[in-house]
């Protein structure tokens, strides 16, 4: 019998990116399989295949031995492969049951049948061993149980594939345990599950084979009893020193030092420094207050108390202009949405926070303007057709780089870099590295936030391991592991916010 | 050494050259059509009938450029105009005095829309709302809901009079705001931060850009285009009436649009809010000369304005 779902040499292209390269992927009736791969690797490329959210620009698709195109939902739907994205598709206003029979509630001559809808609800919700109320609104629920409801849906529509994508990033250890049981009711029904994940215990303990990606590509397809060490090997491939080259240059005098920063139920008394010449890099779970740190520092969120002293002076107010003028610089890791500005060219968008500096009298210098953002453009190697290219059509490297050089331009001499290499392509991975090394070695001082364990390690000269909004620890280079960095990382995340 | 695309700046092209072909295919076909439209005679009288609307469009402009939306500009054109009147037909003060007068209430309505907009909070739709309907209020509570006269002679001049006997002063002004719009745009750091707010105000702020006091100018400027066009109208006039102005608004953001700048920020120019509104002001003129019904002439500029932005959404998504 042919496998229940099969991608056979599948290649997807975006501008600038080879999403996927060639892969295949099998999925058999009553199996787990994991798809397993760092950040950027492919899985939800690979997934939305099946959802009909992308097709592919090669390859093919054969469910149940048959070629199929999936390109819309509409179609997925019909060969009943249901997803369970990691943000949920629910419609908070409706009730559980509205939003279980959304768009197919059962009806008698045109009219929704209430009665019956809540019925089905109830037995769905029974069958999963759910206890909520059908006629409960979904904005009431947790997270915890809107993911339930999302699997109630999906069974609703009898699915046969369904693709799970980091269900249990939001679940406690309790509701974890229930997800793999209704998992395992699954698979006696003969469903074929899709699991994404990054936790490598799950992987072991719910998973029957795993796919391994990377960079697009992948890498391998073995059974979820092979040991932890070598699925990381997988996942990360080359050894750690290639792809983090990072040079430690002389370390220099404090430029940036934080003291007690406090808010409430975000950040806790937090301290730290960081010198010339130096990486520091924060590590943490989601929601361990990394991101919210840095929005302090640099005046964008209201802090409760503490001080921020730059190059032996304090900041007087909290505040981007303040924190600006005071050298401090600012990439966010939500590229598109705080850091760029799409319409504008790339010229433009490197001289935004240096505007002051060509401005007499309220009139722009324009030619001087442009003379620096050349300079710069070719100083970071930039790639782009001119100067005046609109910034939205550089590829995800380039955006960074844009953004680096906006804050260089503005005589950043402390930059805070947060998620500095999401959603960029390896090869310009190492280029923002090569360019963090030499801003170090220049005299800068870097303060790195990263979920990409490796990264932290990499290029780190010092890590900091945040935790429910604290510090829980510090490492030097030489000492940090990655167990190590996620011992302190999960200290105390009983009481971490979000 | 830059060829041709490398200096055109692409933000600009997009926003000319499609509206600018518009214009052009429309001349041709009115010209066709009537042999008295390519005229200078005729073609004076478009500019000094557009002028007044240029003037709100150009204001206008700024407001839509950072992403914002100003309803209120034809009201504030209407409120400016009676204390221009008031100033000089009631209270008889000095033309220079009643003059800074009416255009400081223009200013001031669009000061008061930047601080709603800021402090307030509110968002521009509502603001400039609340102003449409304040302004116009105050306007008929000044003039008592009647017409004020005289209108000194100077101010009359600018209205009917011309420079070396055939350049109409209303034409003049008209040209005069549009080379200052473009001075703001393209070579002040307001311009830029206007652009720049429309295109990512969150990017903008993170940048150190203080976005609060910009919208402030920006909506002031609005009002202050919008009391310098209320004060031409009343000249055209030859009275200061409070209903001046009723629903230019509409005409005023149609022009900006046909232009080629986008309500959602970012994007627009002021040679494109010109040619925008000299589109709306070509197709009323032609459609007259042509005698088709002041009421099928509605019909017909809603279609062009919808068509305008439909091929304007086209011609992006295709890039």
């Amino acid at each position: 019998m042919s496998p229940l779902l099969e991608m056979r040499g599948i290649t997807k292209r975006f501008p600038g990116v080879t999403a996927l390269d060639g892969v295949d992927f099998e999925l058999e009736r009553g199996e787990v399989h994991v798809i397993l791969g760092e950040n950027g690797a492919g899985k939800s490329t690979l997934i939305k295949m099946l959802s009909g959210a992308y097709q592919p620009d090669e390859g093919e698709i054969l469910f149940e031995g048959e070629p199929v195109r999936i390109h819309s939902a509409a179609v997925a739907q019909g060969l009943v492969i249901s997803t369970i994205y990691q943000e949920f598709n629910l419609v908070p206003q409706l009730t559980v049951a509205e939003n279980v029979f959304l768009g197919r509630q059962p009806r008698r001559l045109g009219i929704v049948d209430r009665r019956r809808m809540r019925e089905q609800a109830r037995r769905l919700l029974e069958r999963i061993r759910v206890r909520v109320d059908p006629d409960a609104p979904v904005s009431a629920l947790g997270v915890a149980q809107r993911q339930m409801v999302e699997i109630a849906k999906a069974l609703s529509l009898e699915a046969r594939v369904l693709i799970m994508d980091e269900p249990t990033a939001s679940l406690s250890g309790q509701e974890v345990q229930r997800l793999f049981e209704i998992v395992r009711g699954l698979k006696q029904e003969e469903v074929g599950v899709i699991f994404i994940s990054h936790h490598l215990e799950e992987v072991t303990e719910i998973g029957d084979r795993v796919t391994v990606l990377r960079d697009g590509r992948l890498v391998g397809q073995v059974p979820a009893t092979t040991d932890h060490s070598e699925l990381v090997r997988m996942m990360v491939g080359r050894s750690i020193e290639d792809q983090f080259p990072r040079r430690r240059p002389e370390i220099g005098d404090v430029l940036l030092k934080v003291r007690d920063l406090s808010r409430e139920g975000v950040l806790e008394e937090l301290s730290l420094r960081v010198r010339a010449g130096e990486v520091v890099g924060i590590a943490g779970i989601v929601g361990a207050g990394r991101t919210e740190l840095a929005r302090a520092i640099f005046g964008v969120d209201p802090v409760d108390s503490g001080e921020v002293w730059v190059e032996g002076r304090r900041m007087e107010r909290f505040d981007p202009r303040e924190a600006k003028h005071r050298g401090i610089g600012f990439a966010t890791e939500d590229r598109q949405g705080q850091g760029i500005v799409p319409p504008l060219s790339v010229a433009e968008n490197l001289a935004l926070a240096s505007l002051e500096r060509y401005t007499r009298a309220g009139l722009l210098n324009r030619r001087e303007e442009r003379s620096q953002a050349e300079k710069m453009i070719e100083d970071l190697n930039i790639r782009t057709p001119g100067p005046d290219q609109e910034v939205r059509y550089l590829s995800g490297g380039n955006q960074q780089k844009v953004v680096i050089g906006k804050w260089l331009l503005a005589d950043s001499r402390v930059l805070i870099m947060d998620e500095p290499t999401r959603g960029i392509d390896v090869g310009a991975k190492v280029e923002i590295y090569e360019l963090m090394n030499e801003l170090t070695e220049q005299g800068a001082g870097i303060l790195m936030i990263s979920s990409d364990l490796p990264e932290v390690l990499g290029m780190s000269d010092r890590i900091l391991v945040m935790a429910g909004g604290r510090i829980t620890g510090e490492l030097s280079g030489e000492e940090a592991t990655q167990e190590r960095v996620m011992t302190l990382a999960t200290q105390g995340s009983e009481t971490a916010v979000g | 050494m830059a060829s041709l695309a490398e200096r055109v700046k692409p933000r600009e092209f997009l926003s000319r050259s499609g509206p600018l072909w518009g214009l052009v295919i429309l001349c041709v076909v009115m010209t066709i059509l009537s042999p008295y439209f390519l005229t200078f005679n005729n073609l004076f009288n478009v500019g000094t009938q557009i002028a007044v609307i240029a003037i709100l469009a150009l204001g206008q402009t700024f407001v839509i450029v950072s992403g914002g939306i100003d309803l209120s500009v034809g009201s504030v054109l209407g409120l400016a105009g009676i204390v221009f009147g008031w100033a000089t037909a009631v209270a008889n003060l000095p033309l220079p005095l009643a003059l800074a007068l009416g255009v400081g209430a223009g200013a001031s309505a669009g000061l008061i829309n930047g601080l709603l907009i800021t402090l307030g909070n509110l968002p521009p739709f509502i603001a400039t709302l609340a102003m449409l309907s304040a302004a116009r209020g105050l306007a008929l509570v000044i003039s008592g809901g009647v017409p004020l006269n005289p209108i000194p002679g100077p101010i009359l001049s600018l209205g009917s009079g011309d420079l070396l006997g055939f350049v109409p002063l209303p034409v003049i002004l008209m040209l005069v705001m549009w080379a200052i719009t473009v001075g703001i745009l393209r070579s002040t750091y307001a311009g830029r931060a206007m652009y720049a707010i429309g295109g990512n105000e969150e990017a903008s702020r993170l940048s150190g850009i203080n976005v609060s006091r910009q919208k402030l100018l920006i909506y002031t400027l609005s009002g202050l285009f919008a009391g310098i066009a209320g004060i031409l109208l009343t000249a055209r006039l030859a009275s200061a009436q409070p209903q001046a102005g009723f629903t230019f608004e509409l005409d005023a953001i149609a022009a900006v649009v046909i232009g080629g700048a986008s309500l959602s920020g970012g994007v627009g120019s002021a040679s494109g809010t010109l040619i925008g509104a000299l589109i709306l002001g070509v197709l009323r003129n032609g459609l007259n000369l042509l005698n088709v019904s002041a009421f099928w002439q509605q019909v017909v500029i809603g279609a062009v304005i919808a068509l305008a932005v439909m091929t304007d959404t086209l011609r992006r998504r295709k890039k």
